[in-house]
């Protein structure tokens, strides 16, 4: 089994017919994910890589029967991409646009949370259940399926660790990337908790970096809630304070989110951080 | 992107939020000029994007406009923390009675804009909310609502302000937010919120900091940016596409993703070395955005070699080595490379950096450690 994503997946594409949705849509589609419609205002009635384009996805939804989707449009239009979506209905909404304003990611979230739509993302690179559905642009080919739970603010350290459990011949169940931005839609607790739910996972990788406090919030919500084995890694030992690391979100301010403070929540939640990524595969491989 | 203090309180005023009628000199005949226009005594103020400029002794009071040119003469050209003072605020010396705190911040976990005020002016905030949080008032704002009249009564009543100060109080409150949203900001603070002798307030002192990602949609305020208080490696960075910090260490590195780039430099350390530099070059890595990283993190002279992290995911190893070898015969360092590519294709990546003679690892840890005996050279 698995979290958020799998067979039943019934994927809309925003913004399939751009640059970065038309490649990204055909890996998925490699992939096996059910891509059932696209959106690009102005072109619908077209077909794009095979799959029929709409106008709105509330046109897309009503036709195909759709539950979920996925963002892949400029930052200027991606906020009302997501409340599109969501006005639409949808289950779920990924938004893996970078460089969304963090004022209308307030509003858009405000927005969000007052409907049953979760949202993943922005600026992060979806998520992939393997063997069953990959909705984003994490590479398909690092995967296996098994019983590791990956949930990441980062990406290219999302598959790092990732590669390394492979690599150990340990599967995953699902992988989430939930984001590098200040303000986001689902937050490490939500993920945790899915994992924790799913029977088939057995122990989760946690995957934090400097900046705000939601790293300290997932270990006290580990140490109270969690009875699977968990394993953090956390980037940013060596950031200076006051400057933003690649990430809008990755900045420690006024002294707060460094990265010795979120070691210390989790160690003192019973979760053994790994000094490099290298390293997480090990402490995994050690609980299962 | 950080304002000036005089581009922050002038934006300020342009939403109702009195300041004092100042203006910016270059040169200390200029400020000689302001001080006269204005009349009685002023205070000469350096403009510099770092704080503390008080303490540096970039902030003095003058009696008379000959004072106001000797002080300017002073503090233009100074070095406040590595930064040359280039301009100077020349305002009215304001008549003090009392001093607030009034600031407005992104709250992350609320997920809010926070309004937050404290009795306490003139002082760091960070240092009121370590040793007298209590004295801090909070308000939250609904992005669907905006600022509201009873939550700035609320604060207002709360930092204990006199009744008759609570509409000027709203005024100024609903000013900073109606600003704040209005630019994109991520920060925006008067410290000090000024009461004078005639019970009425002024911002005496402004600071704002602008979200980069919502510049798009600000040209005017992009165009604020003063390029002078920017490291120039960083500004190249910026103009490239690349995402770069410099730091102290004597390892360039290179790394695709963020989160990527921050536990290169975290394992550096852990292996005993000092990364010289934050780089994330983003995706793709072709040659031409390798090569404008390279002279980026070569233009740095404390760097002794350099450590390229690459995950190939979408983008395949092998690409990326000819991109890298493409870079480094244009741009011909003189200092030791070592090459970690991992993820799709790895083996043909390496097997084409092999070829032209590159010290290549297969894991990060193997790469951090050669890494770090290369800048001793001790690497065989």
């Amino acid at each position: 089994m698995s979290i958020l994503v799998n067979n039943d997946t019934r994927l809309i594409v925003q913004g399939l017919t751009g640059r970065e949705g038309s490649f990204h849509a055909a890996q998925m589609l490699d992939y096996g994910t059910n891509i059932v419609a696209g959106v690009t205002p102005g072109k619908g009635g077209q077909e794009h890589l095979g799959v029929p384009i709409f106008n709105t996805v509330k046109e897309a939804k009503e036709a195909t029967d759709a539950n979920a989707s996925i963002i892949y449009v400029p930052a200027r239009f991606a906020g009302d991409a997501i409340l599109e979506a969501t006005a639409a209905g949808l289950d779920l909404v990924v938004c893996i646009t970078e460089g969304i304003p963090v004022l209308d990611m307030i509003t858009v979230k405000a927005f969000v949370d007052q409907h049953p739509t979760r949202l993943i993302g922005p600026n992060c690179p979806g998520l992939t259940s393997p063997g069953q559905a990959k909705v984003g642009i994490i590479p398909a080919n690092i995967h296996i399926p098994g019983p590791v739970g990956v949930v990441s603010r980062s990406g290219t350290l999302t598959y790092e660790a990732v590669f390394a459990l492979t690599q150990r011949g340990i599967g995953q169940s699902t992988v989430v990337g939930i984001g590098g931005d200040p303000i986001i839609g689902t937050k490490f607790i939500d993920v945790l908790e899915l994992f924790e739910k799913d029977p088939d996972t057995k122990a989760v990788v946690m995957i934090g970096e400097i900046g705000g406090t939601d790293e300290e919030i997932a270990a006290e919500y580990i140490k109270n809630h969690m009875t699977k084995p968990v394993v953090g890694f956390i980037a940013g030992r060596t950031a200076p304070p006051g400057k933003r690391m690649g990430h809008a979100g990755a900045i420690i301010s006024g002294g707060k989110g460094t990265a010795a403070e979120k070691i210390k929540a989790l160690e003192a939640a019973g979760v053994p951080v790994a000094n490099f990524p290298e390293e997480i595969a090990e402490l995994i491989a050690e609980r299962l | 992107m950080k304002l000036h203090e005089y581009q922050a309180k002038r934006i300020f005023a342009k939403y109702g939020v009195p300041i004092p009628e100042g203006d910016v000199a270059t040169t200390p005949e200029e400020a000689r000029a302001i001080a006269e226009r204005i009349g009685g005594p002023v205070v000469v103020k350096a403009q510099v994007l770092v704080g503390g400029r008080g303490k540096a002794g970039g902030v003095k009071l003058a009696k008379t406009p000959e004072e106001a040119e000797e002080k300017a003469r002073e503090i233009l050209g100074m070095d406040i923390k590595g930064l040359t003072v280039k301009k100077v605020l020349i305002d009215p010396a304001a008549d003090i009675q009392d001093e607030i705190y009034l600031g407005m911040i992104i709250d992350r976990a609320r997920q809010r804009v926070v309004m937050m005020a404290s009795s306490e002016g003139g002082v760091d905030i960070e240092e009121v909310a370590a040793t007298k949080p209590e004295a801090i008032k909070k308000v939250f704002i609904d992005p669907f609502l905006g600022m509201r009249g009873y939550q700035a009564v609320e604060i207002a009543s709360g930092i204990g302000l006199d009744a008759s100060q609570f509409r000027q109080f709203g005024k100024i409150a609903t000013g900073l937010y109606n600003a704040f949203v209005a630019s994109d900001a991520e920060l925006a603070e008067i410290n000090p919120l000024v009461v004078q002798g005639d019970g009425s307030l002024l911002a005496v002192d402004g600071k704002m900091v602008l979200d980069d990602n919502g510049l798009i949609r600000h040209p005017d305020l992009a165009a604020m940016r003063d390029l002078d208080e920017e490291n120039p490696a960083e500004t190249a960075a910026r103009e490239a596409g690349l995402s770069y910090i410099k730091l102290d260490g004597e390892i360039g590195c290179m790394v695709n993703g963020a989160g990527l780039a921050m536990a290169t430099m975290d394992i550096v350390k852990h292996y005993g070395g000092e990364p010289a530099n934050f780089l994330d070059i983003g995706g793709g890595a072709n040659a031409t955005k390798v090569a404008a990283a390279l002279r980026i993190i070569l233009g740095d002279p404390n760097v002794k070699a350099v450590l390229v992290n690459i995950f190939g995911g979408i983008t395949r190893c092998d690409e990326v080595a000819k991109g890298l070898l493409q870079a480094i015969e244009e741009v011909q360092p003189d200092v030791p490379f070592v090459i970690r590519l991992v993820g799709t294709n790895e083996e043909e990546g390496r097997a084409l950096l092999a070829e032209a003679n590159f010290p290549t690892a297969r894991t990060l840890a193997e790469a951090a450690q050669m890494a770090v005996a290369a800048a001793r050279g001790e690497l065989k």
